[in-house]
């Protein structure tokens, strides 16, 4: 099967039914996005697929077909995303770092839709990715930064 | 600046070449002492700091990174002190090294208790202070000048007057065979280029482009990864499984049995996965297999009934609440509770007959590497640990079950493994925050005064598991943490503890321990006494602390910034909590709004907090904001309960956590204090349930004792 | 002494000899390979040949459904709430004492064919036996010789606890004399052979009457509304005659082909609850052509009209409802309903979010649910434990406006009412 990841092709082997997140982590090496539930409650595991942020932990490799993934590893060469990490860097947006990834891939797919999200836009866009650090104040904060700058 | 992990296998030998700094810390007993290695017995030398000839300036990093920002606080104390930038430095997890690393408050090499910079704020400035001086010397000695002429700035001694500099790596030699100085001066606080400024975290860049390796990243070649299922019930046996199935699954490898637990390794996780759900394991529950949370409350409110440990008993409170004119009782409960990091719980490691690697988040490395030792047969020392960044630990990381675990599974393999645990695992599998049940009392005089206030708080003891030394008799000293010392000055108190363990639950440290639990329950009950006395919270708590000024300047800060006493809307109301924790003082108005449908909604929280001297304050506001959104979550949402033996919660759809949407606007005053700094990790989540509780009542006049209140307690059906 | 071991007892003291020939006793059965077993049948309509091996069958009449045992054997145990007391599934695998180790060929036709199990115990009609009649005595025999080579379970179900009279088996008669037609399905010759296979598979192997047809007072269907849906252990059975607006009228036979062998169809959402087991247990090995045949013969059930749905309308979203969406069921569904991590996470042209009283939805957000199929197994959690009533009433409401384009009336009440009812997953089974 052949996955479009990062603006590369790659040829994996896997079983259809294989969810994308363990196919970036555990075939390919590309680990930046997280496990944290498995059910979709979480967003750790966010991606791209076409400019869509998707939980890729529920997402089968085989319903990808050729849309492009984009990952946390590449996300900072799109404008949007280099926007969000610089202003998640400025806001010291990061405890722990594990939710990081997701958040920051929820919140670039936001800015690409919506560049100058309200508060209520945030909210329902950013309300599937759990921070258990808590740093939901900065990261409303840093998404309106990013979308100022 | 780069933090490198992998480098403490190359720096193998910390004593070969350049200068490492030993120094040592008065009163630290080394854990592991050997029998005939004289110099390691008693204060043992501790090494932060390694300058090679080439290459930043390594620190060596005593606490572990669980999210809080404690690596970048104690690099900028030893760099203040060092004269180095934070962009010339290097951090580096420390390894396993009882006599090198131990927590000076904890009394063994721990990260936990908020005690991090409690116990670096010493230690470090000084390993940064001995190291400059041994640079300086090692110049001057070069130059042939005095020390004195010479200066030292961002890894370089000058000598003004002659206009010579050298970097640091040219001096680190020479510096090395120097003698360590003894007793040194540090810097007074008017020199400080670092401690008590804003400085951007060292470990963030590489969480915001994916390139941080947290525990659960590691990829060791020849890897294999698989997930594990324990019995449910715990005490319990597996009893079969069906192995072919498990292995007929494409990518599964081997399928590894354990007396009370099966592992299916595979190419990958979701190999993993499938085949351990293929091999449908089937349990022997075992003795604890009746168990329910009905049962378990039922037994720790009747063992309650009776008195207990004495922790306080000043004034003769229950002779005084007989005899006062008002007489208020009440109960408060708080639930079993899962930690629930965002990185589940993960190990790797590879054992091999002469020795072993594990890879691994831990906040105590030692234990780590005993268990490993101990499960594989090997010494402590054939066991390197590889500790990494962890996804959040509050508490989870202190224990090694699952390192051992894991330890078990991989020595029957001749390949590195990685066993990660599945959200459903890390939940119910979990080590769990105990469930408390506080008979609290308390009698008022005519005026509303407090004349006495009994407090007997009834719960698992972590710390008989944990650390048996820490125990006072039958007192378990964190089961009253904030109960024992308030900050108000009651004229007559008694404090009781009565320890009960609940057959089939196993409880550990959770973050924010004593405090969270008891700060909850003497602020819930003295808003109680306040409205009994028809007093506003506020005016109440304040004659209380008249002899304590830092917690009553944190008190009017928060009540001045938070608009206390102005009119709200119909619904919505504040509460107050005031707290002396983690030698921190703090204060927290919370403004919640309780829709007429019964959902809590929080508005705004207004923090003051005195936690002395400040060495990053960013992190402190961080600190308190994500320890709050932690406490509230907790507040709201979590509790565990046990049927037939077995947690009922297993994922985020039924274990809940506060989401973006619910956050409320936080604002944090900090003090500026010059007295010894506090701890702040777990002071924010400490704060959260109290204010919460007291607001609810404010909203609506409804008292909750019972957490959490969000899963219908105020429901009107 | 439970009935189920009574029964046994009262029967193992007969020896009966096998009438079929084919098969001498369970112990020769366990021995055989399955190859051995394939029943190759005369094709009994249209001449037309079909796959009908034991297995195949078994499958086809969703034994597992109702037989799963916690053991993962077809060991019983599952409970079934009927106005009249609640009836447990029996152990249908070939242990001799607890199971149906001991039947003989003509015991097994009869228990499937006429209710009576062995030793002249009345079966309750949660065993869909009025439907089985209609099935060819070959087909039951290899379910049986199928059902013989599958692992045996010493597991004995509780004993069911059903009110006086219904406690009073022998009455059963009755309802067999009202509602058993035993007789066999006879092919219509009106019809090409391909709707006679799928009248064969609806009517005796799916029993898919058995939830979709409403039930007198007396648990029997009601004829005159047969397919027309019907609430079945909670969970709402939808109508499924060929009216347009409240059938599958509007559905191409294709849609309805895809939907029964994968469990949803683009635009028509996916299966949930007891359709989504009968999916994974059943309907997903359909044959393409029997899956063709099966919705070529629901496409020509009659049109029966029941309740329709209220006019899609516009209301005022529900704040706490889009937030709990938001942040519980935007991952998967996404704010507008269109899913894209999985197919089964399309929402739109549900008609679980369709119906303003929310029956199957609240079930869904309350328990969860799983459906395999070929494409793999997808599930959603339940949020019982999570959630208060009012809660999942907002979430429902919300769903049922912003998707479903209706109004919602699911009130806290009757999700608290639910709640009581049906007690909620345990955890660290997964999701
Ligand atoms: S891991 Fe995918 S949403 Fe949690
Ligand atoms: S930063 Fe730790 S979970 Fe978000």
């Amino acid at each position: 099967m052949i996955l479009k990841i990062n603006g590369r092709s790659y040829d994996v082997d896997i079983q259809p039914d294989m969810p994308v997140l363990w196919v970036l982590r555990d075939v390919l090496g590309l680990t930046g996005t997280k496990f944290g539930c498995g059910i979709a409650q979480c967003g750790a595991c966010t991606i791209h697929v076409d400019g869509r942020a998707v939980r890729s932990c529920v997402l089968p490799a085989g319903g990808v077909g050729d849309a492009a993934i984009t990952t946390i590893e590449a996300i900072g060469a799109t404008p949007e995303g280099a926007k969000v990490q610089k202003a998640w860097l400025d806001r010291e947006v990061v405890q722990c770092g594990y939710c990081q990834s997701g958040q920051i891939m929820s919140a670039t797919a936001l800015l690409v839709q919506t560049p100058k999200p309200t508060d209520p836009d945030i909210d329902a866009a950013m309300a599937g990715n759990i921070c258990r650090c808590g740093t939901y104040v900065r990261i409303r904060a840093a998404i309106h930064e990013a979308a100022g700058a | 600046m780069t933090v490198h992990r992998r480098d403490l296998l190359r720096m193998a030998g910390l004593g070969a070449g350049g200068l490492v700094l030993g120094f040592t810390w008065p009163g630290l007993v080394p854990r592991r002492a050997r029998a005939g290695d004289a110099d390691v017995v008693g204060p043992a030398p501790t090494a932060f700091i390694r300058i090679g000839a080439t290459g930043p300036v390594m620190l060596i990093m005593p606490d572990t990174e669980c999210g809080q920002g404690i690596w970048t606080s104690a690099a900028m104390l030893i760099a203040e002190e060092l004269e180095v930038g934070l962009d010339q430095v290097s951090l580096i997890p420390a390894p396993p090294d009882a006599k090198l690393y131990a927590s000076p408050a904890l009394g063994e090499q721990a990260t936990g208790g908020s005690t991090s910079i409690i116990g670096d704020w010493t230690r470090l400035r000084e390993a940064g202070a001995r190291a400059r001086i041994m640079l300086v010397q090692a110049a001057a000695n070069q130059w042939q000048v005095a020390p004195a002429s010479c200066r030292a700035a961002a890894g370089v001694v000058h000598h003004d007057a002659s206009g010579r500099s050298t970097p640091y790596a040219q001096l680190a030699d020479a510096a090395g065979a120097l003698p360590v100085p003894g007793k040194v001066a540090l810097k007074p606080q008017s020199a400080w280029t670092l401690i008590g400024t804003v400085q951007k975290r060292l470990d963030t860049p590489s969480k915001v482009n994916g390139s941080a390796v947290f525990g659960i990243d590691v990829q060791i070649p020849g890897m294999k990864i698989g997930t594990v299922a324990a019995c449910p019930v715990l005490g319990g046996r597996l009893a079969g499984i069906d192995e072919a199935a498990a292995r007929a699954v494409p990518g599964v490898r081997d399928v590894v049995r354990l007396d009370n637990a099966v592992a299916v390794i595979g190419d990958h996780f979701w190999a993993a996965k499938q085949g351990l759900q293929a091999a449908n394991p089937r349990w022997d529950e075992g003795p604890n297999a009746q168990v329910n949370s009905a049962g378990l409350v039922a037994a720790l409110a009747a063992a309650t009934q009776h008195p207990g440990a004495v922790a306080r008993d000043s004034g003769d409170a229950p002779g005084k609440i007989a005899g006062a004119a008002t007489k208020l009782e009440a109960v408060y409960e708080l639930p079993f509770l899962s930690h629930a990091p965002m990185e589940p719980i993960n190990t790797t490691l590879h054992i091999r007959p002469d020795g072993a690697d594990l890879w691994v988040g831990t906040q105590v490395p030692v234990r780590a590497q005993d268990a490993v030792a101990k499960e594989a047969g090997l010494k402590p020392e054939q066991v390197v640990v590889h500790n990494h960044m962890m996804g959040g630990a509050f508490g989870r990381r202190l224990d090694v079950d699952s390192i051992e675990q894991a330890a078990a599974i991989a020595r029957t393999l001749a390949y590195p493994v990685k066993l990660i645990w599945t959200r459903e695992e890390d939940i119910t599998h979990d080590l769990f925050r105990p469930y408390y049940y506080d008979r609290m009392a308390a009698g008022l005089d005519a005026d509303g005064r407090i004349l006495g206030w009994t407090h007997r708080t009834g719960g698992s003891s972590v710390m008989a598991r944990w650390l048996p030394a820490g125990m006072q008799g039958q007192l378990d000293p964190d089961a009253v943490e904030g109960a024992t010392q308030t900050p108000y000055d009651l004229p007559a108190m008694k404090v009781e503890y009565v320890r009960h363990e609940s057959p089939g639950v196993t409880t550990a440290w959770w973050r924010g321990v004593g405090p969270t639990h008891n700060v909850f329950v003497v602020e819930g009950f003295m808003d109680e006494c306040a409205a009994a006395a028809g007093k506003d919270p506020i005016e109440y708590r304040r004659a209380l602390l008249q002899k304590n000024p830092r917690a009553l300047a944190v008190l009017n800060l928060a009540a001045e910034k938070s608009g206390w006493g102005e009119k709200l809307p119909a619904g919505v109301g504040r509460g107050v909590s005031v707290q002396y924790a983690f030698s921190s003082f703090l204060a927290h108005v919370l403004e919640v709004e309780v829709t007429p449908r019964g959902e809590i909604r929080l508005r705004r929280a207004t923090v003051a907090i005195d936690c002395g001297q400040r060495v990053n304050p960013d992190t402190i506001t961080a600190q308190i904001e994500g320890g709050l959104i932690f406490g509230l979550s907790m507040a709201l949402y979590s509790d565990i309960t046990h049927e037939n033996g077995r947690v009922q919660q297993s994922n985020f759809n039924n274990y809940r956590m506060l989401r973006i949407d619910q956050a409320p606007r936080i604002e944090v005053h900090q003090i500026d204090s010059h007295e010894d700094p506090g701890g702040i990790g777990e002071t924010g989540t400490a704060a959260a349930s109290a204010a919460l509780a007291n607001a609810i009542y404010a909203a609506t006049g409804k008292r909750l004792r019972r957490l959490p209140f969000g899963n219908g307690a105020l429901q009107s059906s | 002494m439970s009935e189920q071991v009574k029964v046994l007892c009262f029967f193992l003291s007969r020896k009966k000899s096998l009438s079929s020939g084919r098969c001498a006793g369970p112990s020769f059965l366990k021995k055989r390979s399955k190859k051995l077993l394939l029943v190759v049948c005369v094709a009994l309509f249209g001449g037309v040949a079909h796959a009908t091996d034991g297995k195949y069958l078994a499958r086809m009449a969703d034994c597992a459904a109702c037989h799963m045992g916690s053991d993962g054997t077809l060991s019983g145990g599952r409970a079934f709430k009927t106005p009249f007391g609640t009836i447990y599934a029996t152990n249908i695998t070939p242990d001799a004492e607890h199971g149906v180790g001991g039947y003989t060929d003509d015991e097994w036709v009869r228990a499937l064919q006429q209710g009576v199990a062995r030793g002249g115990k009345h079966l309750y009609p949660a065993m869909p036996y009025a439907n089985y009649t209609l099935m060819t005595r070959e087909d039951a025999l290899a379910i049986k010789a199928y059902v013989m080579t599958l692992p045996a379970s010493a597991a004995a179900p509780p004993a069911n606890q059903m009110r006086f009279p219904f406690n009073i088996r022998w009455l059963m008669v009755f309802w067999n004399w009202l509602y058993n037609p035993d007789h066999r399905l006879a092919p219509d010759s009106t019809h090409d052979a391909a709707w006679n296979r799928g009248a064969y598979l609806a009517e005796a192997l799916g029993h898919c009457q058995q939830c979709h047809t409403p039930r007198n007072f007396l648990q029997g269907p009601k004829k005159l509304q047969a397919y027309a849906g019907a609430v079945q252990q909670g969970w709402m059975a939808y109508n499924i005659t060929s009216d347009a607006q409240t059938g599958i009228g509007a559905w191409s036979q294709a849609d309805l082909a895809t939907y029964l062998s994968s469990g949803h169809a683009d635009g028509h959402g996916p299966a949930s609850g007891p359709m989504a087991e009968a999916v994974s247990y059943s309907l997903r090995y359909l044959t393409g052509e029997d899956a063709q045949a099966l919705a070529a013969y629901l496409k020509t059930i009659p049109a029966r009209q029941t309740t329709p749905l209220p006019p899609p309308v516009h209301v005022a979203e529900d704040d706490l409802g889009a937030r709990i969406y938001e942040g519980a069921c935007a991952s998967c569904h996404r704010l507008d309903g269109t899913g894209t991590e999985t197919p089964y996470a399309a929402l739109a042209g549900d008609q679980t979010a369709m119906d303003p009283a929310g029956i199957n939805l609240v079930r869904m957000l309350m328990t969860g649910g799983a459906v395999t199929s070929g494409q793999g197994s997808f599930a959603m959690p339940g949020f019982a434990r999570g959630y208060t009533d009012a809660e999942i009433a907002a979430v429902a409401n919300y769903t049922i406006e912003h998707i479903g384009q209706r109004v919602g009336r699911v009130t806290p009440g009757a999700v608290a009412k639910l709640r009581s009812e049906v007690p909620a997953a345990p955890g660290g089974a997964g999701t």
